[in-house]
Parts: structure tokens; C-alpha cells; sequence
């Protein structure tokens, strides 16, 4: 049987718990469908069953998130754990995986909230057992309280590379060095956008006290190196790289790799949404106005990092903007109080988001972190590298479509979301085009693996 | 592999939770802390080692640790493909390793027709 609710949100995390809670308050039938045990999305994970200690390690940004999670428990909201949604139609039709089943929901309003993942690091050796993204080992930090026992290397740039040094200090992790891909040139280049990112103060000094607390422990801390390239055969044993002008090499088990964050675009290129090609963030961002409401999908919205990456704070006032539009399609008579609703939110946006712009100037990934060498695997699953890409491209391939039928790649499991953004770029800058005519992959349902034994046991009888 | 790569975090109130699960994973019984992921349990009793590559047969682990990278692959009781990330690891559960290329058991040959 099909089951039919007001609002329906994809993701538990910050802009998808704060929009549930409004919407449930405007007694609205709200479904939140989620694919973790527990709401707090990848920034809040496990966030209402931590301990104290645990948090105290996570630091206040972290243990802020209690209240917006107690809201949502609060607000009548349905949430639906362990809920994988694996496809989802313009007309508002979800089809989600549930303790083994496949059920059918439709919606009047369905709020995005599926956040932000880490950008690819595609770098030499990136693909052997023992590199991991940063934000990775957070989320085993937060959800299963799993550190590393051995001394640990930790390369890339951006504010939650000093997060996760700042946060293993606290928990008596080991740190090898920290090879920072960021050279005081792009802060001091940035540091017109930080007048701008003033209203953020607070955020800045901590930023700067993070760093200062990592500097007083003495870690070998290298600011602007290049040519990162992990080594090993069955797992990690040692990575190199080059400062000032020289290479170095240190013997390591384990790498955490980050350079940033982007937008998770799979429900957004399913949904054949219009993108743009962000300058600023290196990634797609999909049409969408400042309610989230996007272009050309009536009554589908984004709310959080999916519009862009802002951060928890943002996400949460991008997941009330979201609320307030939704309300307004379902209950036409407060659509003339929207803007004024709006105005007060709008600029709460404008001060969470005030530091943004120097932090995508200064954290920046690099370029040879985003385009590799030929020999670099860019396609992890197919394990298509950077070279086979330029030849296709030199064959006539104009485009990721293109490139998977040459080669598979972006077929495998994880269906393009760890090459997407590396082959769109590579091709960008063999054929000298730009991103936007380039395109990304075409993306299909199901978007998560389905197995027939689940299909069959569907409790609607289309599937 | 000898080292000691991952370990439960010692928080100073030693709330760590007392409570843990056994399972099984490639005929070795193992313990691990009660709601932890699968990934997190195999990866504090340190296995690195979760699948091949079905390309190269190189060796694969986790990546992303959130159900992005699908790099985590292992067969939990009988079904292939599970996103060992994304899921809570159970008492009694039975994990292998996700082998690169798999190939199909023959039931019945043409000739015994």
C-alpha cells in the first residue's frame, strides 16, 4: 500500500531536523526519512546518545546540536531510522528501503537534506587500505567512539583538517605530522574576504586557536606541500610529498586525507535539476532560490549544505527557510506573509555565511589534488585512471556519459559519487570548455543497491 | 598485520560502554562494543582488509565511512554487497569478505537434462 504524508525530508541532520520541527509545529503530516539508527545527520552524528566525555572531545560546536535534535524529537515529526530512500520522482514519489522491505510514500512537499560529503582526494595510493578521508575518521570518532591506536598523518587543507587534529589531541591520539596543502600565500590572498567575514569573529578565533593548539604540541605541522603520494602494497606504509623544494617521505599505517567538502547532488541529478558550476566551492550546485525551492521542481526544496557548503549554523536557518516556503505551497493563505517571515532568517543566513567566502578562498584544494597525473586512479571502483579519461577525451569523449561507456567509469557501486566531480574536471580541462558544457553523469535509480528479494517483498503493488 | 591501528577512545569518565557483541568474521570470533558499525567493529578488532577489488584484486577498506565511497563492501550473513558502514553490528553475526570477481555455482549442467 502507498502512503501518502504532507512534507517528506531526506536526511536527519541539521537543516533536516530544524525543518521538521517547524513543519510538524504547523501541524502538518511530517516524515523524516533517514538512513542512520539516529538523527544528527554526518555534523551531529550520534549526537543524542553520546557521552559527556565524548562530547567534550567533539568540542561545544558539536555538543550545540542537542538542542536542535531535542526540538525535532519534541515536534511530532515521524522519524523514519534506517530508511534508505532509493528513488525519487518529479511527482513527489519516494521509494525507500526499510528493515528489509521496499515501501512507496508520496508527498505534497519534499525537503532535500542530504547534506554534504567529502570531496575526493585523488592522489597516488589514495586507494590503499589505511587512507581515509578526515571526515571519515570524525564519524567514526562520533559514532563508534574508534580512534587511531598509531601514529597517524594527517594532509589536505580547510578548517576541518585542524578540527579533527584539534579533536585527537583531546582524545590522546597520536599525530605523525600534518601536511597542510594551504600555504600562508592563499591566506594572505583570501584576507580581503576576511573585512567581510568580521561578523564571524567568533568563528575566526577559534579557527585560530585550533591551529595555536596544534602548533603547542609540537606535531610537525608543513604549510604548502605538493606531489602528496601514498605508498605501500596491501596498506599504507609511508607517504611522500615535496616542501620547499624538497621530498620528503615519512613512514606511516595510517593517512586521513581532506580538502574540503561539497554538496551530495545524487537526488538532485536524479531529478534531471538544473546545476551550476561553482567557482568559488569546485563543485555543482543545483538551481535553487533562497527558500531552497528548486528551479523547475514544483514542490521540492533544499535545505543545508546541498544548496552549498555554509556549515551546521546555516544549515539550520536554510532548513527553516525551507519550512516557511513549504508551509506557504500547503496553506496558500500564509504564502502573502512569507517575505516577512523570511526577512529576519535571510539575515541570520547572511551572518552565518559571513565567513564563507574567505574560507573557500583560502582553503581552496589545489590544483593537482583535483586533476591528477595520468597514473592516478580517478574511478575507485572501476579503477579508471586520469590518463584513460585524457585519451577518450582525445578519442572524442566530450563528456562523463561518454567516459563510462569507454571504460565503466562511474558505474560501480558508488555510482560516480567519488569520480563525478574529478572526470567532469578533467575533461573541463583537456577539452578547454567549460564545466557547465561538459555536465556530470547521468544519474538513475536505484540509487542505493536494492536486492530483488527486497524488491519483491515491495508492500506497493507497481514494484 | 601487527600493528595496532584503531582503539576505543578512552573518554575521562570511563562511561565507555561495558556491553559488547561476538560475531563472526572469516571464521574468527571476534568482540566488539554494542552499537557500533560493522566497519567500526572490524576496524577496532584490526582488519583493513574488507574486500578485493573486483578489477585488480587489489585490497580495499573504508574510505568514507559514511555510504558514499561503497569501499566498506563485505558479505554480513549470506547477502553480498552490505555497506558495512552503514550498518549496526549484531550479535551473531556471520561477515566474509566481499571477494573481487565471485562466480556462479553450478546447480545443473545441460548434460544431466
Amino acid at each position: 500500500m502507498s502512503t501518502h504524508t504532507n512534507v517528506a525530508i531526506i536526511g536527519a541532520g541539521p537543516a533536516g531536523m530544524m525543518a521538521a520541527a517547524r513543519l510538524a509545529s504547523r501541524n502538518h503530516s511530517v516524515i523524516v526519512l533517514d538512513e542512520q539508527s539516529q538523527a544528527g545527520g554526518q555534523i551531529w552524528r550520534n549526537i543524542m546518545s553520546a557521552t559527556t566525555g565524548l562530547a567534550g572531545i567533539l568540542g561545544p560546536d558539536y555538543a550545540a546540536g542537542a538542542t536542535v535534535a531535542g526540538q525535532f524529537a519534541a515536534s511530532g515529526a515521524q522519524h523514519l531510522r534506517g530508511a534508505t530512500v532509493w528513488n525519487l520522482t518529479r511527482e513527489r514519489q519516494l521509494h525507500y528501503l526499510h528493515e528489509g522491505q521496499t515501501h512507496t510514500l508520496t508527498a505534497d512537499a519534499v525537503i532535500l537534506a542530504t547534506g554534504a560529503m567529502e570531496r575526493p582526494f585523488p592522489i597516488p595510493g589514495w586507494t590503499l587500505p589505511g587512507v581515509m578521508g578526515a571526515g571519515a575518521a570524525q564519524v567514526l570518532l562520533k559514532g563508534s567512539g574508534t580512534v587511531p591506536a598509531t601514529p597517524v598523518v594527517i594532509a589536505g587543507c580547510g578548517p576541518l583538517l585542524y578540527l579533527i587534529c584539534w579533536q585527537y589531541l583531546r582524545a590522546d591520539v597520536p599525530i605523525a605530522a600534518v601536511l597542510d596543502t594551504s600555504s600562508g600565500r592563499d591566506i594572505f590572498q583570501a584576507s580581503p574576504a576576511l573585512l567581510a567575514g568580521l561578523p564571524a569573529f567568533a568563528d575566526i578565533r577559534k579557527g585560530l586557536s585550533m591551529i595555536n593548539a596544534i602548533k603547542a604540541k609540537k606535531i610537525p605541522f608543513y604549510r604548502g606541500v605538493q606531489k602528496l603520494r601514498v605508498h605501500g602494497q596491501a596498506s599504507v606504509r609511508s607517504i611522500s610529498f615535496e616542501y620547499q623544494g624538497q621530498t620528503h617521505t615519512l613512514d606511516t599505517n595510517l593517512v586521513l586525507l581532506h580538502q574540503g567538502v561539497v554538496p551530495n547532488t545524487q537526488f538532485t541529478w536524479l531529478l534531471r535539476a538544473a546545476h551550476d558550476w561553482s567557482e568559488t566551492g569546485v563543485c555543482w550546485i543545483p538551481k535553487a532560490d533562497a527558500w531552497g525551492r528548486l528551479h523547475d521542481l514544483e514542490g521540492i526544496y533544499l535545505a543545508g549544505d546541498g544548496q552549498g557548503i555554509a556549515g551546521a549554523q546555516a544549515a539550520v536557518t536554510r532548513g527553516e527557510l525551507a519550512a516557511l516556503a513549504a508551509d506557504a505551497q500547503l496553506n496558500p493563505a500564509q504564502a502573502d506573509s512569507l517575505e516577512s517571515l523570511s526577512a529576519p532568517l535571510l539575515s541570520r543566513l547572511k551572518k552565518n555565511m559571513a565567513l564563507r567566502p574567505f574560507l573557500d578562498a583560502a582553503y581552496m584544494p589545489k590544483r593537482e589534488n583535483r586533476i591528477p597525473h595520468d597514473d592516478t586512479i580517478v574511478c575507485r571502483c572501476e579503477e579508471v585512471t586520469a590518463g584513460q579519461i585524457r585519451d577518450f577525451v582525445r578519442q572524442g569523449c566530450m563528456g562523463p556519459n561518454q567516459a563510462k561507456s569507454f571504460s565503466r567509469c562511474g558505474m560501480g557501486p558508488c555510482q560516480g559519487r567519488m569520480c563525478g566531480l574529478t572526470v567532469t574536471e578533467v575533461i573541463a580541462d583537456q577539452l578547454k570548455v567549460a564545466h557547465d558544457q561538459v555536465g556530470y553523469y547521468r544519474i538513475r535509480a536505484p540509487l542505493k543497491p536494492v536486492t530483488l528479494a527486497e524488491l519483491a517483498c515491495a508492500t506497493d503493488s507497481k514494484f | 598485520m601487527n600493528t595496532v591501528l584503531f582503539r576505543t577512545v578512552q573518554t575521562d569518565n570511563g562511561e565507555a560502554s561495558a556491553q559488547t557483541v561476538s560475531f563472526d568474521f572469516e571464521g574468527r570470533q571476534l568482540n566488539a562494543p554494542k552499537g557500533i558499525t560493522v566497519a567500526a567493529a572490524l576496524m577496532q578488532n584490526q582488519v583493513l582488509h574488507f574486500r578485493d577489488s573486483p578489477v585488480s584484486g587489489q585490497p580495499r577498506a573504508p574510505y568514507c565511512q559514511m555510504g558514499v565511497c561503497f569501499e566498506c563492501l563485505v558479505q554480513i550473513n549470506g547477502v553480498q554487497n552490505r555497506q558495512s558502514c552503514m550498518t549496526t553490528i549484531q550479535d551473531g553475526m556471520v561477515i566474509r569478505m566481499q571477494q573481487g570477481q565471485t562466480t556462479f555455482t553450478v546447480i545443473q549442467t545441460g548434460d544431466e537434462q
